[in-house]
C-alpha cells in the first residue's frame, strides 16, 4: 500500500490517518456482538408476516378467523389495521405496508401475526386464508413499459435521456454489444430485525437495524398516523447492509403490532424471508454502441439501458440517473446519447445496492472497451488510457470533473503489480478446489483489466446533509468528548472514524460515541459512500464550533461545551429533463482492477488467482478500514462476476437460501495487492473521497475480461456460469 | 418434542421399535436445518451420538454410521482414498466435524457426496432393528429422491467396504470453490484383482446411480495384466457412457446439458488419474 504521509498530525494518538482498533471487532469475531436479532424485552411478543406466494394476483378475501383461534396469538392484522397512510417508499409512495386488493411480487406482505412465541406466530400465519385470483405477471424489463400497467401511470418509473454533442457523429470503428446483469443480493449476514416498544405517550420506540433512521421514521410515522416525534428510533446492532436496509422491511409491521397489543414486539426474518424482505440490485439489459477513430479515441457513445425495478419503485429513479450519467464510464466522449429506463415488473423489488446503477453500466462499458481494444489490436489498458478522463474532463452531463481523476494512473498501478506465479499443483489453488475436478487439465490463465467511476453522496439537487453534536466536559480531570449523530454504523467503521476526527480536531483522547438515534437531527443515509464525507464533515464542523468556545484551554472546570451542527456538502443540480445536462453529482470516485484467473475451460470452472486494485481515496482517514472496504467491495464484485444471482422464473425466486445463492468463500477470494492513492479533493473535508462503492464496480468487469482472455468467449452476461463457458 | 438419548445400540433399537416416528440424529447437519426451517416437526429426536459402536471403525473395514467425516479423512484416508476425497468436499470444517456417512445415507439426497464412492466401491450397508440385522448392498439402498431402503424401525449401523483394492478417485462440480452442493459428481474405483471397474454418478439422476455400461466397457477395455497408457478413445467412450448413465434435470444449480457434459469430462479425467496411479504402481512392483 502506498500512502502519502499524513499531512495532519494529531496531538493525541488514534486520530485521523491512523487505524485504531474498532470497538466492535473483537466482539464480532468472538460472536459476542449484540445484533438486532439478539434484542430481547421482558414480556415481548413475536411478529410474523404472511407473504404472497404469487408474483401478481388479486386478493379476493382474507380470513383471519382460524389464525386468531390459536392460543398465544395476540393479534392478526391486515391492511385494515394500518392506522395511517398505507403507502410508503423512498422516492415514490407506491408500496403498501400491507397489501390491499392486489399483490405485485412474490413475498409481498399481506398480514401480520403477533404471538407469544415465534413458532406460534408462524403457525398462525399458516392459518390465515387468502383467496387469490392469480394474474399473469409482467417479467420482461424490455417490454414492461408497454405491458399491463401495474401501477397507476404505467410501468415506466423513470427515463433519463442524455443528449450531448453531435447526435449524428460517425466513426471509423463501431463496436456494438448487448449485455445482461443478473439480480444480485446484498446478502448481509444479519437478517432484518427489530424490537418495537409501545410508549406511554401513545408513541413507539423502535430498536432497529437500518441504514437511515430518519427516513425510516418519516415513513413509519406516516404509516402509523403518528407525529414524527412520537416515533423514536434507535439503531441496533447491524449485520451488514450494502443498500438492502435503505427501504423499510419490518419497521412499520413491528410498530403496528406493538401499538395494537400494547406489548413489546420483536420481529426477525429468517434467511429465506430475508431474501423476500429486502430489495435487490436491479438486473439490467444494456445495449451499447461505441464509435472510435483508428487510434482508439472515442468519437461517440450510445447506450440504451433497461433496469428492472420490480414491483415497487424504491430507489429506482436514482439508480436510473446513476446508470445514465455514469454510463460512459471514466472516459472522455464528446458525443453521447443515452436512454436509461427504470421499469416496474412483477419481479422482486430492486433498489439500493453498493454501486447503485454504476455497477450495471460498468459491466457493459468495460466490456465494450475490451471489444474496442480487440478490434483495434490495442492492449486493453492502452485503449482505456487513450480515453481516460482527467481532472477537468467533462461528464456526459456536461459537468466538469473538478478534482483528481487519476484514471490512467490507477490503470498503470494495477498493470505494474507483480503477476502471480504460474498455477501450482495444489488442489486448493485450482478451479474447483478440493472438489478435485482438475489437476491442471483444461486450465488456462487469463488477465483482465477494468476501471470504474462512481458518484459519491446524494445527487440531483437532493438536500444532502448530516447533523452532529459534540459535547466537551471534564471527566476525572480530563477533557472528554462525546459525539452524537443519527448516522448509522452498519459495520463500515463510522464509530471509529468519528472518534478519530474528534481526537484530531480537539486533541482529546477520550471520545465516547452515543447510540445513534432520532433524538438528534438527520444523519442521512449510510449509502452512496457518503458517511465519512458528510457525517465526518458534520463532526468536523461541530468540533470547530466547540473549538471556538474552548480556545486554548485544557481545563474547563464545570463548563460543558455542547455544539450541534448541520453540515451540507456543496449543492448539486437536477438534470435537465430534455438533455440530461447538469452539475448533478458532488464528487466522483475511481478504482481500477486487474484480475488474474485460471479457467478450467472444459468444465467452465473459474478460480480467481489474484485481484489487484488501485483506488484514489483522497485521504485515508483510517487506512486499515479503507483497505477493508476495497477488499470487501472487490469480493462483492467477484461474486457478481462468477456466482451471485437471485434466479427468477415467472417472477418467482428460485434460490432464496444460502444453499443456492452462493457468495464467495475464503477459497474463492484471492489475495489482493492494493494501492491507495491520496489525491485530496479540495471540496471535501480532509480531501476525502468516498471509498465503499468504487471497488465493487471495476472488480466484476476485470474478472470477466480475464475469463474472456482465457477462453476467447464473448461472455455478455454476469454472473458467468459454467454453462456459458462450456456452451451447455 | 422428546429428545431420546440411548447409550447403547440395543437401547436405541428398542426405542426405534417402540417409536418408529422418532427421527435419528447423528451430526445433525441435515436434521437441524430441517428443524430450523420448520420443514419437519418430529415428535421425537433419537440422538445417536452416545452410542460408541456407531462412532468406531474396525479393520476390514466396518465403519460405524456415526464416524464423522473429519475422522474418515484423517484416519482412513490411506485405506479409503475415494471416500476420503468425497468427505473432503463436504461442506466446511464445521460440517465435516459433525457430519457422518450414516447421516448422508439417512438423508439419501441425490446430491450426497459419499454415495457415488460407496457405489463404485461396492459398499454394503448394515442396518438393524430389534428384528435383526440386514446387510443391504448399496445398489439396493437408494430407492428414490431422498428415500432409502430403511424400514421405520431400523437404524443404519455401519458401512462395510474393503480397503481400496486399487486406485480410487472422486470429483465434484460446484459453482464455487468450497462449501457447495454438488451440481454433479463422479466416483471411480479400480478393482485390479477382479479386473473390474466401479463407476457411479451423483446429483445427476433421482438417486445416486451406478454407470453400469461404462463399468462393463472399461473393465473389458483396460489392459490389466500388461498395463499400457490409455488410449484417448477409451477415455472418451468411458466418458460418454458415464454421461449416458445419468438422467439429469435443469435446475438452479445447473442445466441438464452441462451436467451430462461435466460428467463425461470428470469421468475421463478421473480415469486418467486412476489409471496413471495403477501404471505407476505396477511399474514400481515390476
Ligand atoms: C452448510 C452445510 C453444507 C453441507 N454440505 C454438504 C456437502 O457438500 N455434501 C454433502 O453430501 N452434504 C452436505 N451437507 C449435508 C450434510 O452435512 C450431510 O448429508 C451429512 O452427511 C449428514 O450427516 P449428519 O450426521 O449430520 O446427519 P443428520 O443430520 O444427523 O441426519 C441426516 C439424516 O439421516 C438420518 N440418520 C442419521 N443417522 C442415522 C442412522 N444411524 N440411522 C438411520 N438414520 C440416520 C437422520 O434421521 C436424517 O434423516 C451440508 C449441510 C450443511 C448444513
Amino acid at each position: 500500500m502506498t500512502l502519502t504521509p499524513a499531512e495532519l498530525t494529531s496531538a493525541v494518538s488514534g486520530g485521523i490517518g491512523t487505524s485504531p482498533q474498532r470497538p466492535d471487532g473483537n466482539l464480532k469475531v468472538r460472536g459476542e456482538f449484540a445484533y438486532a436479532s439478539d434484542l430481547w424485552h421482558e414480556d415481548m411478543i413475536w411478529g410474523a408476516t404472511l407473504r404472497s406466494p404469487h408474483p401478481y394476483a388479486r386478493i379476493k378475501s382474507i380470513d383471519i378467523t382460524e389464525a386468531l383461534k390459536i392460543p398465544g396469538v395476540y393479534a392478526v392484522l391486515t391492511h385494515e389495521d394500518v392506522p395511517g397512510r398505507n403507502l410508503y417508499g423512498l422516492e415514490h409512495k407506491d408500496q403498501p405496508v400491507l397489501a390491499v386488493d392486489i399483490v405485485r411480487y412474490q413475498g409481498e406482505p399481506i398480514a401480520l401475526v403477533g404471538a407469544d412465541h415465534p413458532e406460534t406466530a408462524n403457525r398462525a400465519v399458516k392459518r390465515i386464508k387468502v383467496e387469490f385470483e392469480v394474474l399473469t405477471p409482467v417479467t420482461d424489463m424490455e417490454t414492461a413499459a408497454d405491458d399491463t400497467p401495474l401501477h397507476p401511470g404505467g410501468n415506466l418509473v423513470r427515463h433519463v435521456h442524455i443528449r450531448r454533442g453531435d447526435q449524428n457523429a460517425e466513426a471509423e470503428v463501431v463496436i456494438t454489444g448487448r449485455y445482461e446483469v443478473g439480480m444480485q443480493d446484498q446478502a448481509f449476514l444479519g437478517p432484518e430485525s427489530g424490537l418495537a416498544l409501545p410508549a406511554e405517550d401513545g408513541g413507539v420506540d423502535l430498536y432497529i437495524a437500518t441504514q437511515w433512521l430518519h427516513v425510516d421514521r418519516a415513513q413509519t410515522a406516516a404509516a402509523l398516523g403518528l407525529p414524527e416525534e412520537k416515533v423514536r428510533l434507535t439503531l441496533s446492532g447491524v449485520g451488514g447492509a450494502f443498500g438492502g436496509r435503505e427501504d423499510l422491511s419490518m419497521q412499520v409491521h413491528a410498530c403496528m403490532l406493538a401499538l395494537h397489543t400494547g406489548k413489546p414486539t420483536k420481529m426477525v426474518y429468517n434467511r429465506e424471508e430475508s431474501f423476500y424482505g429486502h430489495v435487490h440490485r436491479h438486473p439490467a439489459v444494456l445495449y451499447y454502441e461505441h464509435g472510435a477513430d483508428h487510434t482508439g479515441k472515442l468519437v461517440y457513445v450510445k447506450a440504451r439501458i433497461y433496469l428492472d425495478g420490480g414491483a415497487y419503485a424504491s430507489s429506482t429513479p436514482a439508480v436510473v440517473a446513476n446508470a445514465a450519467t455514469l454510463g460512459v464510464g471514466p472516459y472522455e466522449a464528446d458525443n453521447v446519447t443515452i436512454d436509461c429506463y427504470g421499469v416496474y415488473t412483477n419481479n422482486p423489488p430492486c433498489g439500493a445496492m453498493r454501486g447503485f446503477g454504476a455497477v450495471q453500466a460498468g459491466f457493459a462499458y468495460e466490456s465494450q472497451m475490451d471489444k474496442l481494444a480487440e478490434a483495434l489490436n490495442m492492449s486493453p489498458v492502452d485503449v482505456r488510457i487513450r480515453n481516460a478522463m482527467t481532472e477537468g474532463s467533462l461528464m456526459p452531463t456536461g459537468q466538469k470533473v473538478d478534482s483528481a481523476a487519476p484514471v490512467a494512473q490507477l490503470l498503470k498501478l494495477v498493470q505494474d503489480k507483480p503477476m502471480p506465479p504460474p498455477a501450482v499443483n495444489d488442489l486448493r489453488h485450482m478451479p474447483g478446489g478440493v472438489s478435485n475436478t482438475t489437476h491442471g487439465e483444461g486450465v488456462v490463465r487469463g488477465v483482465g483489466y477494468a476501471v470504474g467511476i462512481k458518484n459519491i453522496c446524494f445527487s440531483e439537487g437532493y438536500d444532502d446533509y448530516s447533523t452532529a453534536r459534540v459535547r466537551l466536559q471534564m471527566v476525572g480531570g480530563e477533557l472528554t468528548a462525546m459525539v452524537h449523530t443519527a448516522a448509522c454504523e452498519v459495520g463500515q467503521g463510522l464509530v471509529t472514524i468519528m472518534q478519530q476526527i474528534v481526537r484530531t480536531e480537539l486533541g482529546v483522547e477520550r471520545v465516547t460515541v452515543l447510540p445513534m438515534d432520532t433524538s438528534i437531527g438527520n444523519g442521512g443515509s449510510t449509502s452512496a459512500s457518503r458517511q465519512t464525507y458528510v457525517t465526518g464533515g458534520a463532526v468536523k464542523a461541530a468540533c470547530a464550533a466547540v473549538r471556538a468556545k474552548l480556545g486554548d484551554r485544557t481545563d474547563i472546570g464545570d463548563e460543558v461545551i455542547d455544539e450541534t451542527v448541520e453540515w451540507r456538502h456543496r449543492a448539486t443540480e437536477p438534470l435537465d429533463p430534455e438533455t440530461g445536462q447538469g452539475n448533478a453529482h458532488v464528487q466522483y470516485g475511481f478504482a481500477a482492477h486487474r484480475a488474474v484467473v485460471d479457467v478450467d475451460t472444459e468444465l467452465g470452472l473459474v478460480k480467481v488467482v489474484q485481484l489487484d486494485c488501485a483506488q484514489d481515496v483522497g485521504k485515508a482517514l483510517n487506512p486499515q478500514a479503507v483497505v477493508g472496504q476495497i477488499q470487501g467491495g472487490s469480493a462483492q464484485g467477484l461474486g457478481l462476476a462468477v456466482m451471485e444471482e437471485i434466479q427468477t422464473a415467472d417472477g418467482k425466486v428460485r434460490n432464496p437460501s444460502f444453499t443456492d445463492y452462493l457468495i464467495p468463500t475464503v477459497l474463492d477470494m484471492p489475495p489482493m495487492n492494493i494501492d491507495v492513492l491520496e489525491l485530496a479533493d479540495p471540496h471535501a473535508p480532509y480531501g476525502i473521497r468516498g471509498v465503499g462503492e468504487p471497488p465493487t464496480i471495476s472488480s466484476t468487469p476485470a474478472i470477466v475480461a480475464a475469463i474472456r482472455a482465457a477462453t476467447g468467449l464473448a461472455l455478455t452476461r454476469v454472473p458467468v456460469r459454467p454453462e456459458h463457458l462450456t456452451n451447455t | 418434542m422428546d429428545f431420546l438419548r440411548p447409550s447403547t445400540l440395543a437401547e436405541a433399537l428398542a426405542v426405534k421399535a417402540e417409536r418408529p416416528d422418532a427421527v435419528p440424529i447423528a451430526g445433525g447437519t441435515d436434521v437441524m436445518v430441517e428443524l430450523n426451517f420448520d420443514h419437519r416437526r418430529p415428535a421425537a429426536l433419537l440422538d445417536l451420538t452416545r452410542i460408541e459402536e456407531l462412532r468406531t471403525w474396525t479393520p476390514g473395514l466396518r465403519i460405524g454410521a456415526g464416524v464423522p467425516y473429519v475422522r474418515i479423512i484423517d484416519e482412513l484416508g490411506a485405506q479409503l482414498p475415494g471416500l476420503a476425497m468425497a468427505s473432503r468436499t463436504v461442506g466446511s470444517p464445521q460440517i465435516r466435524n459433525r457430519g457422518t456417512v450414516g447421516g448422508n445415507l439417512g438423508a439419501a439426497s441425490p446430491a450426497g457426496d459419499t454415495h457415488p464412492v460407496l457405489i463404485a466401491s461396492d459398499a454394503v450397508i448394515e442396518v438393524a432393528s430389534v428384528r435383526g440385522t440386514r446387510m443391504i448392498p448399496v445398489d439396493d439402498f437408494y430407492t428414490g429422491v431422498k428415500r432409502n431402503a430403511l424400514e421405520p424401525d431400523e437404524l443404519i449401523v455401519a458401512i462395510h467396504l474393503p480397503p481400496a483394492p486399487g486406485p480410487q478417485q472422486f470429483a465434484k462440480i460446484g459453482t464455487r470453490n468450497a462449501m457447495v452442493i454438488a451440481v454433479c459428481s463422479f466416483a471411480i474405483s479400480l478393482h485390479p484383482n477382479e479386473k473390474r471397474v466401479g463407476a457411479a454418478v451423483g446429483s445427476a439422476a433421482p438417486t445416486p446411480r451406478r454407470a453400469r455400461d461404462a463399468e462393463d466397457f472399461l473393465s473389458a477395455a483396460l489392459t490389466w495384466e500388461a498395463p499400457k497408457p490409455l488410449l484417448d478413445s477409451v477415455k472418451r467412450e468411458f466418458g460418454e457412457l458415464v454421461s449416458q448413465a445419468a438422467s439429469p434435470i435443469d435446475d438452479v444449480r445447473g442445466s441438464a446439458a452441462y451436467r451430462r457434459h461435466a460428467l463425461a469430462v470428470m469421468a475421463r479425467r478421473t480415469l486418467g488419474w486412476a489409471w496413471q496411479e495403477y501404471l505407476e504402481g505396477e511399474q514400481a512392483c515390476a
